[in-house]
């Protein structure tokens, strides 16, 4: 078990970069989610705290350690695969112990570690058998199970559900967290779920090309976005975006005006008459007859409807979509005028730049 | 299926049957008529041999006035040898250019794709000059080194395409266990590839196993001769001994068909299925 830190990470293939001055603290024991579109440099992030990409410049630190001319095996981490990575010419517990032979772990212990691990993942019926007679999620646990004999100060994870069943994901998503609940390690964890990241992290870390969005809390994420990325990455349906610009300010208060929804007033801080503004609300905060300052209306296209709850799809005044969850068993018809309302914890402002303004 | 596919399918299946037929004809014709006495060899050359044509005779004669046992355990050895560090060699360096990025590495990989291009028989003067200078003229060294040669460019070629199918996540997995790189390529790789490895075999096997130039070039007494080599001498002493000869060329396919058989059993898919999904 060991903390983590990274310093000024940089990754650059030829004239890409990758990764661009990454910084990044990870306490011990902690649970962290990287999460990010495809080509964020997640992946690349992961396979460099590994030691199998190296960095094109910054620091890594493990266990208060620099690693960077480490190899793999000697930064203390164990890693799981996306494709699993299981030696298929090696039963189960060959594949467990494989890597124990060489880095000088006595026979006696590892038959410890490997009967520990079997117990802990339910593998022990399974560790005569080869990788081609099991199941994905057996597969999976494998992996696992290769990883935590190991015994790493820090476990990376490497989209490890991506391969599975939608009904496999969400146990072994279970049992992932109990395992982190069991050995209370700490954890690296690059998924493109969202799901996958609020259910299992500590915090969450949001990339983008290449760069931190944003790092906090799954809940702090969702109710206070840094800025428009992490706000249409983190829930789903994505968030809500209305054009707006500052209409006026009088006695401190700037006036929100927009074409499609009703005009409101902010805390005018730092903006200035005429500023560009984004203005953010989730699907699940507009109600129908509610109290609050943002309103805005729509002509239902189509309704959604999932059971416990129904998605809206509604066209604004200025002919472009936006999405509203309807609780109950009353769901607007097609055609229909709706007018829905949000509270002002609930509005998210963002300015030109597409950073977070105070509400 | 449809008629138009039926159709094509056998069409297929003619082309195929008649390639067979054209490949194995030779191959019974000699085995059959070793084992037949000479006047019916030349009376009757199509027909199998019956009580009355039956005959031994080439095989006592090979065994009695040659060095077959000799000639045979000679091309084992160069073949068997060559085989192995060609496979050892070529299968190394295949991983060294694929897996490892390194100064000149694309020069070196031109360098050896050259070998598939340029025939080796074109260095036969100078070949034959650099073994004599080396002092390894007639001895079965010479031939394995030329052999090895021979095959080493190709079986890189092959090699290198299987082990770029081997998911790199194995490697990285085995990196992040702590194996060291040899274990890796002995131990993860190297199994991995045994289909790959019996197919490079056979196509290394055959041509060496066949091969006359180079012992004609490079051994010169009967104790480094070998079968191809050694049959040729039935065609020149006994001015054209079809029993002997014949009964020699069927003992020289034999053992390409036993290798054949045992690692054709090799040449199984499949083999990877369960490392990733």
């Amino acid at each position: 078990m060991a903390n983590l830190r990274i310093e000024h990470l940089n990754k650059r293939y030829g004239a890409t970069t990758v990764l661009n001055d990454v910084n990044l603290s990870i306490g011990d024991g902690e649970f962290v989610v990287l999460v990010g579109p495809s080509g964020c440099g997640k992946s690349t992030l992961l396979r460099m705290i590994a030691g199998l990409d190296g960095a094109s410049g910054g620091d890594i630190h493990i266990a208060d350690k620099l690693v960077n001319t480490l190899a793999p095996a000697e930064r203390g981490i164990a890693m799981v695969f996306q494709s699993y990575a299981l030696y298929p010419h090696m039963n189960v517990r060959k594949n467990m112990t494989f890597g124990l032979k060489f880095t000088g772990v006595p026979p006696t212990e590892r038959e410890r570690r490997v009967a520990k691990a079997a117990r802990m993942l339910r593998l022990e019926e399974l560790l005569e058998r080869y990788p081609r007679d099991l199941s994905g999620g057996q597969r999976q646990r494998v992996a696992i199970g290769r990883a935590i004999v190991r015994e790493p100060a820090v476990f990376l994870f490497d989209e490890p559900l991506s391969n599975l069943d939608a009904a496999l994901r969400v146990s072994t998503r279970v049992e992932i967290a109990n395992l982190h609940r069991l050995l209370k390690s700490t954890i690296v964890y690059v998924t493109h779920d969202q799901v996958e990241a609020m259910t299992l992290a500590d915090r969450i870390v949001v990339m983008n090309k290449g760069c931190i969005e944003q790092v906090g809390k799954p809940l702090d994420l969702y109710y206070e976005p840094a800025n428009l990325f992490v706000a249409g990455f983190i829930g789903s349906p994505a968030m809500n975006f209305f054009e707006a610009e500052v209409g006026g300010i009088e006695g401190g208060r700037a006036r929100v005006a927009g074409t499609a929804f009703r005009n409101f007033d902010m805390p005018a801080a730092s903006l200035k008459v005429g500023d560009a503004l984004t203005v953010g609300v989730r699907p699940e905060h507009l109600v129908r007859g509610g109290a609050g300052p943002f309103l805005a209306e729509g002509i239902v296209e189509l309704v959604e409807r999932l059971g416990e709850a129904s998605f809206a799809y509604l066209r604004r005044v200025d002919g472009r979509i936006f999405v509203a969850e309807v609780r109950g068993r009353q769901t607007p018809a097609p055609g229909e005028t709706v007018t829905l309302v949000a509270a002002s914890p609930d509005v998210h402002v963002f300015d030109a730049l597409g950073l977070r303004v105070a509400t | 299926m449809t008629t138009d596919q039926r159709a094509r399918s056998i069409g297929v299946h003619l082309v195929l049957i008649a390639y067979s037929l054209l490949a194995v004809g030779p191959i019974l014709l000699v085995v059959m008529n070793s084992f037949k006495v000479r006047s019916a060899i030349f009376g009757s050359p199509l027909a199998p041999p019956d009580a009355s044509t039956f005959s031994l005779v080439g095989y006592e004669k090979v065994f009695r006035s040659s060095h077959i046992l000799t000639y045979y355990s000679n091309s084992l050895i160069v073949t068997l040898v060559s085989m192995a560090l060609v496979l050892l060699f070529g299968a190394m360096a295949a991983w060294a250019l694929t897996e490892y990025r390194f100064r000149g590495s694309t020069a070196l990989a031109l360098f050896l794709s050259i070998g598939i291009m340029v025939p080796i028989r074109l260095g036969s003067v100078a070949i034959l000059n650099m073994m004599r200078s080396a002092g390894l003229n007639d001895t079965l060294t010479a031939l394995v080194l030329v052999y090895v040669a021979q095959g080493l460019p190709m079986s890189i070629f092959i090699l290198s395409e299987f082990i770029q199918q081997i998911p790199k996540d194995l490697r990285d997995a085995a990196r992040c266990d702590g194996v060291p790189e040899t274990r890796i390529f002995f131990e993860v790789v190297a199994p991995l590839l045994r289909p790959a490895i019996a197919t490079v075999a056979v196509f290394t096997i055959v041509p060496i196993w066949n091969d006359l130039w180079f012992p004609l070039i490079l051994t010169s007494s009967d104790s480094t001769h070998t079968v191809t080599l050694g049959v040729q001498q039935f065609l020149g002493q006994y001015i054209t001994d079809w029993n002997s000869v014949l009964a020699a060329l069927s003992m020289a396919i034999l053992p390409v068909v036993v290798i054949y058989v045992i690692l054709s059993r090799q040449l199984i898919a499949g083999l990877t299925s369960g490392a990733v999904k």
